[in-house]
């Protein structure tokens, strides 16, 4: 497998094929934050809070680290003003639904987001999909699952699954930045019929 | 038809095709396109068919149904050859007439004939109809001349030299080679370069490729890609194995919206045909070539248009955009090299290997070649699907083609580009419609929706209805789009409530950057587009809306108030007995009030009054007149104007 | 609806996983909905867990996993329809049916959905009633069109 060699913020860093800018960020000690990532899980490249500008050839691009491939010669810049203003508005974003997540305090201290920016609807579940994917590809159970999309897109538990399979397992809960997955599992179970 | 198994078989049957047709005799087309049908030309092809057995005229007179024919404005149209003699807006009551004078005589029907309004005069032939003479239909007019569900009917017009051309004169480089020559670009909205995309599968690793035609046509307002597959759905399977041989896939998917089944059945019968003619399946007329094709439905999400949802849809799936690159061409359906390209580009495809790279670049500009259908819809006169070519003047398409605005009200803007595109002011109208134009207006060509706006269409409402649209549809996976577009339609909607607020058009425009920079997929990148360009070219809407709680246009009901003129009011009791809520006080002879707390704004009353009274206006930003003291009320004389 | 029936529909596309949407839509098509015992069948013969499927029939539009009324009223709300005054075509048919977008009445009447483009543009604001497109519309005209319904 052949090396390839980027800049990360200033710094050269050589990586295998294959690699994504942020595997090999991190292998150089560099820290992209992150919701929706997990060593385990394949890169999914939905809460875009790893963002970062990757030239090439003179064209800056923006690019979402945890899925875009390592490249020769690539210069990416983990911290900008453009990265920095997007983490800090995709952040505001989040924490109308979830202010009281600690992930999301702690990176809203880093980019100074303000939790009052947006009207707060406190549905809690921030759509990272850790619950969802965790228990697709590492348990293979399905015990719960997205419905629906847009706006209104949900997490939900398969009771006929969940009631056979969570009691035992529950490996999803300390996943969730949010608590949202106890919570949606408790109600499933006050639902479902006995 | 008997299976072709060569070249020579298919040359020979068409010519016996052709033998068994006079170009001399009668023959009756009728529009079956959906606009039509919903106008009711079931009827009159029924009517037609009667018409003609019962006069036994059978033998003489060819019929023929066909798909769309774009006048769709009026519609049910005929079509009555050899003279060409076109008849709009034909009842079942005026078959027999029509069958009387001009299929089993000489004569025109004159009722039914085109009236130009420039001229003052009838015209007779279709082609001389400015409608049609402007546009240059290489692609659509083909719909005209076929029965959709006719292999006979394809052959006669040439069908399938192109693929014969392809599979024994040319090597697959070479197609593409052909295809990149001619500058074809992507006709589904993003217009990347179809030759590139084509050489991109051709020399991806695998054995395992794939072919997809894109209709799943969600830009609401355009209907070219339903009414090319409903009309010719040989052109596009045609095109489609084409590009199969180019790039060396032997299956090739037909996604079709679930909410276009006249297309699905037109195009799965058009598979079977093209199968059991030796034109589909193993062995393609003797060439070695093998290819089969499936149908798929879409089952009712827009995002499905964009191509890593559809392909997922395809394998069974909820349609969430995936990351790119890798692109579909390397790694697609099932993770193999697709090509998916949009009906509309399919079906130039023959053109281009019929005719020749050299030749379809000759029309269109620089960056853009060949035609592009449009469905011209809205506030205009000529509502219907044109085919122009690239470059021609947006004025042109509006005025010439188009016909104008109806009821002599002023132009405002001509939205493109769908959901994601944006919308075009007057004062723009001279520029070029291609590619790279749109896009440098703020817009884009999108998949070829025109929506002509008048001064009546509110432009921040606009914004809030895509706004509103795209909301609905995304998939929901990333952030800046979900969450973005969620904030974005609840300010939107807020300030056509009459609830903005200073600051909100900032915020618009931040959520606006975020999402064109980080969003996954190009849903999200291009929703804020209707924003933007609305408020680009029409800010003093926003700020009228938000400052003075005023919309110019008229129509954001929360602002709006409708009023009675007592001047005007002739007291004739209709928009009373109209109103849903009881809102109106009033009696014969007594000036007719609304009542402001009970009034819905539904505009019944505004409908109804009658237009040489043009009692009732709609007020905004004002206060409305207080309403006139009882004794002022009454009408002394029913005259007109005091 | 009867399982054979089910079966038959999933056997109809060589029961193979990826057929997933397109067995569901078929079902829809000939059933209006598709009731629970329908969807454990699919998920059973296709081998595919529940949790896909739920996302599948919430994802799609095209599915309802509630019964339907006796009349399926769909208004349009394409952009040119939506030009030509949907919104208040669409007002109109919520005060007269008592519901909106999405609902079933309490008397299994009348459903109503939203719908993005019908391709009749020609005839904007555009309605379709049980598959019977009614054109050219206005508040006072739709009305007059649903008051036809029993």
């Amino acid at each position: 497998m052949s090396q390839i060699r980027m800049l990360v913020d200033g710094r050269e860093v050589v990586s295998d094929e294959g690699a994504t800018v942020l595997e090999a960020a991190r292998s150089a000690g560099i820290t992209i934050p992150t919701l929706c990532h997990h060593d385990l899980l394949q890169p999914y490249g939905g809460c875009r809070l790893c963002i970062v500008e990757a030239e090439t050839g003179g064209r800056v691009a923006l690019v979402a680290s945890c899925v875009h491939q390592v490249q020769d010669n690539l210069v990416v810049r983990t911290r900008t003003e453009r990265v920095d203003r997007i983490r800090r508005t995709l952040l505001e974003l989040l924490l109308a639904h979830a202010p009281e997540s600690p992930q999301l305090q702690e990176l809203a201290a880093t980019y100074g987001a303000d939790r009052n920016r947006f009207e707060q609807q406190a549905s809690f579940c921030v759509i990272c999909g850790l619950c969802v994917r965790y228990c697709a590809e590492v348990k293979g159970k399905h015990a719960v699952g997205f419905v629906d999309r847009g706006t209104r897109k949900e997490i939900c538990f398969v009771p006929e699954i969940a009631v056979m399979e969570c009691a035992t397992c529950l490996e999803c809960f300390p996943l969730c930045p949010t608590s949202y997955a106890q919570a949606a599992y408790v109600l499933m179970k006050g639902l479902a019929p006995r | 038809m008997p299976r072709m198994s060569t070249r020579e078989d298919l040359e020979r049957a068409r010519r016996l095709v052709l033998a068994g047709r006079d170009p001399d005799a009668p023959c009756v087309t009728v529009c079956g396109g959906t606009g039509c049908l919903a106008s009711g030309a079931g009827k009159v092809v029924a009517a037609f068919e009667h018409e003609i057995e019962s006069r036994g005229l059978s033998a003489d007179v060819a019929f023929r149904s066909t798909g769309c024919h774009g006048y769709c404005e009026r519609g049910p149209i005929v079509v009555v050859e050899p003279e060409e003699t076109c008849y709009l807006r034909v009842k079942p009551d005026d078959v027999a007439e029509i069958v009387t004078e001009t299929v089993a005589g000489t004569r025109v029907v004159d009722r039914l004939l085109y009236l130009d309004p420039a001229t003052g005069r009838k015209v007779a032939r279709e082609s001389d109809i400015p409608f049609y003479r402007h546009q240059r239909r290489v692609v659509f007019g083909a719909n005209r001349k076929v029965d959709p569900r006719s292999l006979e009917d394809f052959l006669a017009i040439g069908g399938y030299h192109a693929l014969a051309t392809a599979l024994f004169d040319m090597t697959p480089a070479e197609v593409v080679d052909e295809v990149k020559g001619a500058g074809l670009r992507g006709r589904g909205g993003a217009g990347y370069p179809t030759g590139l995309k084509w050489e991109t599968a051709r020399n991806a690793p695998g054995d395992t490729k794939y072919v997809v035609v894109n209709c799943d046509e969600g830009d609401p307002g355009a209907y070219m890609d339903r009414s090319l597959m409903e009309g010719n759905p040989l052109g596009v399977l045609e095109g489609l194995t084409i590009g199969a041989y180019a790039i060396g896939a032997h299956e090739g998917y037909v996604y079709v919206r679930q909410e276009y089944p006249l297309a699905v059945e037109n195009v799965l019968i058009a598979i079977e045909k093209a199968e059991g003619a030796g034109l589909l399946g193993s062995d393609i007329l003797g060439s070695g070539f093998d290819f089969t094709v499936r149908v798929h439905r879409g089952a009712g999400a827009f995002v499905c248009g964009e191509e890593t949802a559809l392909l997922l849809s395809l394998e069974g799936r909820a349609g969430e955009p995936r990351p790119r690159p890798p692109y579909p061409a390397v790694k697609g359906l099932w993770e193999r090299p697709t090509v998916i390209n949009n009906v509309e580009t399919w079906a130039n495809v023959p053109l281009i290997v019929s005719g020749g790279a050299a030749a379809y670049a000759s029309v269109g500009t620089g960056g853009s070649k060949g035609t592009k259908i449009f469905s011209l819809v809205g506030k205009i006169n000529n509502t219907g699907l044109v085919e122009v070519p690239m470059g021609i003047a947006l004025r042109e398409v509006v005025y010439t083609i188009g016909g104008g605005i109806p009821g002599g009200r002023k132009l405002k803007a001509v939205q493109t580009g769908g959901p994601s595109g944006g919308c075009i002011p007057e004062e723009r109208l001279d520029l070029q419609v291609d590619f790279d134009e749109l896009t440098r207006a703020g817009s884009m060509m999108g998949s070829g929706g025109l929506i002509v706006m008048d001064e009546d269409t509110c432009m921040v409402d606009v914004a809030r209805y895509f706004t509103s649209f795209l909301a609905d549809e995304s998939c929901g996976k990333c952030v800046p789009c979900r969450e973005g577009l969620r904030q974005m339609h609840g300010i939107l909607a807020r300030i056509c409530e009459g609830g903005g607020r200073e600051g909100d058009l900032e915020v618009l425009q931040e959520l606006s950057e975020v999402a064109v920079e980080a969003s996954l997929c190009a849903l999200g990148k291009t929703a804020p587009n209707p924003f933007l360009s609305t408020y680009r070219y029409f800010r003093d809407e926003y700020e009228a809306h938000i400052r003075e709680n005023r919309c110019p246009a008229l129509s954001c009901k929360a602002l709006i108030s409708y009023y009675i003129e007592p001047e005007l009011c002739k007291a004739c009791k209709l928009c009373l007995k109209a109103c849903p809520a009881g809102a109106i006080d009033g009696e014969r002879k007594r000036i007719h009030v609304i009542d402001q707390e009970r009034c819905t704004r539904c505009g019944a009353c505004l409908e109804v009054c009658p237009s040489r009274f043009g009692a009732v206006r709609k007020i905004s930003g004002e206060p409305v007149p207080p309403p006139l003291p009882e004794d002022q009320r009454r009408i002394a004389r029913a005259s007109e104007g005091t | 609806m009867d399982t054979e029936r089910v079966d038959q529909i999933i056997d109809s596309h060589r029961g193979e996983e990826s057929a997933l949407i397109q067995v569901l839509l078929a079902l829809q098509r000939e059933n209006r909905w598709l009731p629970k015992e329908a969807l454990d069948r699919v998920c059973a013969r296709l081998d595919v867990p529940m949790s896909r499927v739920r996302q599948i029939v919430t994802f799609y539009r095209a599915f309802s996993v509630v019964p339907k009324g006796r009349h399926q009223v769909h208004v349009c709300m394409g952009t040119a329809c939506h030009v030509r005054g949907a919104r208040r075509v669409l007002d109109t048919v919520q005060e007269v049916t008592g519901i909106g977008p999405g609902e079933t009445d309490l008397e299994a009447k009348f459903s109503v959905e939203t719908v993005n483009c019908l391709g009749c543009c020609a005839l904007g604001p555009v309605v379709d009633v049980d598959g019977t497109t009614h054109g050219n519309l206005t508040p006072v005209a739709i009305a007059e069109v649903l008051e036809g319904y029993e």
